[in-house]
């Protein structure tokens, strides 16, 4: 359980023109804040900046109050694509974080087993990636991504590679998980429905270079109707966020 | 008759009924026309001289097949060593790839003899020659599968924390493991071919040694047979690549079952 701050952080590639400028946000413990924004706007390189792959040019990033900028291993992160490494079983690839940090290989395979069933991959330990379906790949990454740190997740358009039908599933099976792992986490995504769907707060991020421009609160209690994406509350978001990011 | 097998009869079958015509094509041109024996055998003269000298033949296949795995054997610990280092500094990369290349035009045959002049009529020469020829595919290939992973992947095992270290054996080994086993099947049957060569130059022992001394008697049966024996051998040892590299890379076998587990 943590929090995360970003503060006034500015990056850019080449010293000359930011990608992204003066972002400020916070993420509260158990909390799911999305990042909405147009492709190509910088939503993954702040997710570069906060998981310590890219050292900002200005500004801080802090884990409880703990100044990580620049560091890796503290947060973990999630593309759209699953990245399950082909030559590990599925059981093998979930426990590799925690082999990364140094726990013993037997350990670390038993502790990840306890979630597959939690996870919906249960029967699936000794299989490979490539025997899985998408939906079934994406949960496997999420497990990862759990084991990999319980405080902060950066999840980087997860579900955007999945069909429309399994989409859905997925959304729905992943506010049942988040409700009982409670995992403070930070989504990207371009999918206002989405965004809306699964998040208590979102963030909206615009403009070049990219800032945040403007903060919107979904204060619906969780976890959410059944038909909470066709309700009239819904909608309601749906055109503030649509009038706001002026399309 | 079930797919499995069709598909095997139609794999070896076909072959093997183009290898039985063209020897008994062979075996007619012998018997009806009067080409000397010693310029073109018959097949059954080939078997007779097989069993006549297997053993001297087998004898002289253990000394090549000794040195075409001690060759095999440290020029795939020099030819990775090459590549780890090259993959790990750039520098290095940019100041030999262009001379391990260059060392590679070279030709074998020329090589073999100076190998003799500087380090003798032993087994040193040849394993030297061998390494020569085997480092290079090996090189290449996990040079190739080193700098073939994917960005992400990377990012993602350094967001995790991962070490330089851990990126290499958790992703960067088994994603060249591949690339390797493929140059490993030429190498190998380049290694056969060199122990061969090298044989010929100088040395009393050998596969290579016992061709010239029944070329040079014109006994061109056994010249055929321990050809046939050296084609042989190296098949052997390209499919016995097969069988290993199937073991070390279990994870390829289940690609052709997707979703045998259904959401």
């Amino acid at each position: 359980m943590a929090t995360l701050e970003v503060k006034n952080v500015t990056f850019s590639y080449d010293n000359v023109t930011p990608v992204i400028k003066d972002i400020d946000l916070r993420l509260n413990d158990g909390e799911l804040v999305c990042l909405l924004g147009v492709s190509g706007g910088g939503k993954s390189t702040l997710f570069h900046v906060i998981a310590g792959l890219n050292r900002p040019q200005q500004g801080q990033v802090l884990l409880n109050g703990e100044d990580i900028t620049g560091h890796s291993g503290k947060v973990s992160y999630m593309l759209q694509k699953d990245m399950l490494l082909p030559y590990r079983t599925v059981l093998d690839n979930v426990a590799l974080p925690m082999i990364i940090k140094g726990v013993k290989k037997k350990e670390a395979r038993e502790k990840a087993s306890k979630y597959f069933e939690q996870f919906g991959i249960e029967g699936t330990q000794k299989q490979y990636p490539a025997e899985l379906s998408g939906g079934m790949r994406q949960r496997a990454a999420l497990l990862r991504t759990y084991l990999f740190s319980g405080d902060v997740a950066l999840l980087d358009e997860p579900f955007s590679a999945l069909d429309t039908l399994t989409k859905s599933e997925m959304h729905r099976w992943y506010l049942d998980v988040m409700d009982e792992i409670k995992l403070s986490t930070i989504f990207i995504t371009h999918d206002v429905d989405e965004a809306i769907l699964l998040s208590d707060r979102i963030y909206l991020l615009g403009g070049k270079p990219g800032t945040i421009t403007d903060e919107i609160v979904i204060a619906e209690p969780k976890p959410r109707e059944k038909d909470f994406n066709l309700s009239e509350a819904f909608l309601r978001y749906k055109r503030e966020i649509i009038s706001k990011i002026g399309t | 008759m079930s797919a499995k097998l069709r598909s095997t009869i139609s794999k070896i079958g076909f072959p093997l009924l183009a290898l039985i015509l063209l020897f008994a094509a062979w075996q007619m041109i012998c018997s009806f026309t009067n080409v000397p024996k010693y310029m073109l055998p018959s097949p059954a003269d080939v078997v007779k001289a097989f069993q006549k000298d297997w053993q001297l033949m087998f004898t002289h296949a253990r000394v090549t097949l000794t040195e075409t795995f001690i060759g095999l054997f440290f020029g795939i610990i020099i030819g990775f060593l090459m590549a780890v280092v090259m993959d790990r500094f750039s520098v290095v990369r940019k100041m030999i790839y262009p001379l391990v290349v260059v060392s590679q035009t070279i030709p074998t045959v020329a090589i073999a003899p100076l190998l003799v002049i500087w380090l003798g009529y032993q087994m040193l020469p040849k394993i030297v020659l061998i390494i020569l020829v085997v480092f290079f595919p090996i090189t290449i290939s996990l040079l190739e599968g080193f700098s073939s992973v994917d960005t992400d992947t990377v990012n993602l095992m350094r967001s995790m924390g991962a070490s330089r270290m851990q990126i290499f054996r958790y992703v960067k080994l088994p994603n060249s493991l591949g690339h390797f086993f493929s140059s490993l099947k030429i190498s190998v049957s380049y290694a056969v071919v060199s122990a061969v060569v090298s044989e010929w130059i100088g040395g009393t022992e050998g596969l290579g040694c016992y061709m010239t001394r029944v070329r040079k008697s014109f006994s061109s049966d056994k010249m055929f047979a321990v050809i046939i024996l050296i084609s042989v051998i190296s098949l052997v040892l390209i499919w016995l690549t097969g069988v290993l590299q199937r073991a070390c890379m279990p994870w390829e076998k289940s690609k052709h079952q997707r979703y045998s587990h259904s959401n």
